[in-house]
């Protein structure tokens, strides 16, 4: 069972069940501090496992991110550089190939192996 | 105005078309996969959690960037205050404030403790989604994730993707 915010892609893999929200990426379980709201999500996807019946059922959930749909025009949309003539601003985050801690302190509390991260052979 | 659900998919393509690169390879499965019925009625179902938005808990090593096929394992009792996110393809500032919106912990446990389901596996596991490779996800990394979720005894599985 998939929750998704992103159609086009969660269609094209094809999971046997999916239930949609219509939010920006980052929010596929719901609005930030806002239980109703997760837990209208979840439940979602509880209701379909119990019901669904026929392999690739989908239920699309009616909250909105916003009153306009706005938000959806800038995402991902190439920018032109304004300093230069025809090139295009990548503005995609680095590929660090580093740990990217959301806190620096966290890579202080690592100590030895970390028995709960499993790193598997390519 | 209302607008139809944003096409990911037609945006990369576009994006990469711009910065000089050729078309991204999404996974294409033509036909849904199988669909497996829940034998338990919901109030005794086991409940296994997946995630891909790059959660790890205070004191693991957190994800990098470039194709990180590792995961991670993340007790159901944890503090919702040692949930880390991190990733380079969202917004992580509601994630930062509030984990439950891409790694439903809270959410769930509720859902436990009203008697909706029975319980949680003992753990969640979590991965970084914005891995470039297909082939290793579904050769390497899902197939290790499913052996888990097997051997857990799980009755029902929740992927949450970002």
């Amino acid at each position: 069972m998939s929750l998704s915010s992103a159609w086009s892609i969660s269609r094209s893999v094809n999971p046997p069940r999916m239930v949609y929200l219509d939010f920006p990426l980052g929010h596929t379980a719901g609005r930030a501090h806002d239980v109703q709201s997760q837990k209208a999500v979840v439940m979602a996807a509880l209701r379909l496992l119990e019901e669904a019946r026929d392999p690739g059922s989908a239920t699309t959930l009616s909250q909105r991110w916003s009153n306009d749909d706005a938000w959806k025009d800038a995402v991902m949309r190439p920018r032109i550089k304004a300093d230069r003539d025809g090139e295009f601003d990548d503005d995609r985050m680095e590929r660090f190939a580093t740990p990217q801690y959301q806190e620096s302190e966290d890579a202080d509390l690592v100590t030895g192996d970390c028995s709960t991260c499993v790193w598997l052979e390519e | 105005m209302r607008q139809p659900p944003i096409d990911y998919i037609e945006r990369t393509r576009e994006q990469y078309a711009a910065l000089g690169y050729p078309p991204y390879q999404w996974v294409r499965n033509q036909e849904p996969l199988a669909l497996s019925i829940p034998i338990k009625p919901m109030h005794e179902w086991r409940v296994g959690l997946i995630a891909s938005g790059g959660i790890y808990v205070a004191g693991q090593v957190a994800f990098h960037f470039r194709d990180d096929i590792s995961y991670r394992e993340i007790s159901c009792d944890t503090p919702t205050d040692r949930i880390r996110t991190t990733h380079f393809a969202y917004d992580l500032t509601d994630s930062r404030r509030d984990p439950n919106v891409v790694f439903p912990m809270d959410t769930l446990r509720g859902l436990v403790r009203d008697g909706t389901v029975g319980e949680l596996s003992h753990c969640a596991y979590t991965f970084m989604g914005g891995i470039y490779s297909a082939r290793k996800v579904r050769d390497v990394l899902a197939p290790a994730i499913v052996t888990r979720l097997l051997r857990d005894e799980v009755d029902v599985a929740l992927m949450v993707p970002v």
